[in-house]
């Protein structure tokens, strides 16, 4: 994976190499070397395997990192490619020309992280939240609670008993405290 | 315009790109497949244009069974996520438990005992097994022949059954956690899985009889669903689609896992990359699974101490920064997980790679155009897709 990453040192501003296992290793490419970097190691280097597309929010340095996994069946190794965008203006290039397959995963992005990849196929449809008008609800700053709270209420007659007080009721309701 | 035997003239396409279907010139019609239908996987279902008996365009709709596993790990420590991960995908439970539990356990630099990795492997075989068994039912299910989901489901259940001994239970097992498995195999497991198998090949032959040498199910999926060898890396294809096109590519040998380096097998493959080759290739997998556990079973190392590691207090277990990718070869090709954790004690991003994601999604829509609509169950089937690996 070394001998690797030196070569494609030379050519693009990569970020430092992590080899996390013998057969996986994570670096930072800058967003406009991406496109290029995926085509070279798909093409030339035998990267053919897309293994997934994700997001990651690190909302405290108002960055999203998205990780490109790419694998090479012939030399068994993965490559994971991070690469670093602003939170605030959430966009990015499209890879669906490069695997098509690229498109699902860009349209999730879109719908759970509110990335944008302008040009990939049937990006604003809805993926799986139909109608979803809130926040993107993967993003660190979406609040779970008080979405639970505000869209479902208890059902009628339900009641929340505090547990040790309860029992203690139900099981000895002569004891004295 | 005059008729063309050449079927991917229709519909014509604008000039964007995009297919000319006008609904109201009464050429086309809209059909829904699915959610509830019982020629889908699961929950999801497929928006199909058809001219005539021709599937000219077809969107796969997820987001049936939503239920935000990914955002739930990120409040919930490492060892709350463990029970939660196998509901991920409900017929074959176990990869996810694994994935989860290896990943935890290589970032937080855990070593598990070697019985508990021939245990995992045992399991995930075993799981294997019953997801195959759950394909060839459904799969002959969509060509009408329902008596095979009945044998199918009998073996099943016998299989269960050693689940249930060995874990406690019968679906979701959460047998595997991180640090190695939650105890050993019961006394007799051994002959009593073995006769386990014995039943499972013995209902394979008869399902082979009646199933594979069935005249109608060849008739009905020999040349048709066929996945071409140009669409592989493209779309993403992996496990017995990729391998019924002739590729030998299966993460068991390729990136071996587990003990699979100590066990004797070559992956199981196809040449024709239709219905009914990926049908027989799961069939031989599925006695190929058989024959795994039995040399598991075997070759295993004595029962020597506990089956789990060492780890700290899971209350207060908190992981060092780091990301990493680990992935299995499950019964529908590469089940994966990406893990980050930032030096807390929750995660801070799971990411879960089911194989129904590309295979439902992408390359169902780019196969079913142009496909006769009596075979569009049997090609979703013949991709063996669970709809919850695709929205989590």
């Amino acid at each position: 994976m070394q001998a690797l990453y030196d070569k494609l040192k030379q050519h693009y501003a990569l970020g430092e190499l992590s080899e996390q296992r013998a057969d996986l290793c994570f670096f930072t490419v800058p967003r406009e070397h991406l496109s290029s970097l995926l085509l070279y190691l798909r093409d030339v280097e035998g990267y053919t395997h897309l293994v997934l597309l994700t997001a990651v929010d690190w909302i405290e340095q108002n960055q999203f990192q998205l990780t490109y996994l790419v694998n090479n069946r012939l030399s068994a190794n993965d490559i994971g490619i991070r690469v670093l965008i602003d939170r605030d203006v959430a966009s990015m290039e499209s890879i669906h020309h490069l695997w098509p397959t690229a498109a699902t995963y860009q349209r999730e992005l879109k719908e759970m992280f509110g990335i944008d990849f302008p040009g990939s196929p049937r990006i604003d449809e809805d993926f799986i939240l139909e109608g979803w008008q809130d926040l993107p609800p993967y993003r660190r700053d979406f609040d779970t609670l008080k979405y639970s709270e505000q869209t479902y209420r208890d059902r009628p007659g339900r009641v929340t008993h505090d547990p040790a007080s309860h029992m203690k009721q139900q099981l000895y309701p002569d004891a004295e405290d | 315009m005059a008729y063309s035997p050449d079927r991917s003239q229709y519909p014509q396409k604008k000039a964007d790109g995009t297919l000319d279907i006008d609904l109201s010139s009464g050429k086309y019609l809209k059909l829904w497949q699915g959610p509830q239908h019982p020629g889908i996987t699961g929950n999801m279902s497929i928006e199909i244009t058809v001219c005539g008996d021709e599937v000219v365009e077809g969107i796969t709709h997820v987001g049936y069974l939503h239920r935000g596993f990914e955002k739930l790990m990120e409040r919930r420590s490492f060892i709350q996520c463990f029970p939660i991960v196998c509901r991920i995908c409900v017929p074959e439970p176990d990869f996810n438990e694994y994935c989860y539990a290896a990943a935890v356990e290589e970032l937080a630099g855990v070593e598990i005992p070697e019985r508990a990795k021939w245990i995992r492997a045992m399991i995930l075989e075993m799981g294997r097994i019953n997801s195959y068994l759950m394909y060839l039912g459904g799969q002959a299910g969509a060509l009408g022949q329902a008596v095979i989901s009945q044998w199918a489901t009998y073996v099943r259940d016998l299989m269960l059954d050693r689940f249930e001994e060995l874990t406690g239970a019968r679906i979701y097992h959460m047998f595997i956690m991180p640090g190695g498995v939650r105890d050993d195999l019961p006394i007799g497991f051994k002959k009593r899985m073995q006769d386990t198998l014995q039943e499972i090949e013995k209902t394979m032959q008869d399902i082979y009889s009646v199933m594979f040498c069935n005249a109608v199910f060849h008739k009905r999926t020999e040349g048709i669903g066929i996945i071409e060898n140009r669409w592989l890396d493209r779309y993403g294809v992996t496990g017995p689609c990729i391998r019924a096109a002739g590729v030998p590519r299966d993460v068991r040998k390729d990136q071996p896992y587990l003990v699979y380096q100590h066990l004797d097998f070559d992956p199981v493959v196809g040449e024709n990359s239709d219905i009914y080759t990926r049908a027989d290739v799961r069939r031989r997998d599925l006695l190929l699974s058989v024959d795994l556990i039995r040399q598991i079973l075997s070759r295993m190392p004595e029962a020597n101490g506990s089956t789990m590691a060492t780890i700290p207090n899971v209350l207060h277990w908190k992981i060092a920064p780091g990301e990493t990718y680990v992935r299995g070869e499950c019964s529908r090709g590469e089940y994966g997980y990406y893990l980050v954790t930032d030096g807390s004690g929750y995660p801070r991003r799971v990411n879960v790679r089911g194989p129904s994601y590309t295979h439902a999604m992408s390359l169902f829509e780019r196969m079913v155009v142009n496909c006769n609509i009596a075979d569009v169950a049997a090609l979703l089937v013949s991709l063996h897709t669970y709809p919850p690996e695709i929205e989590r």
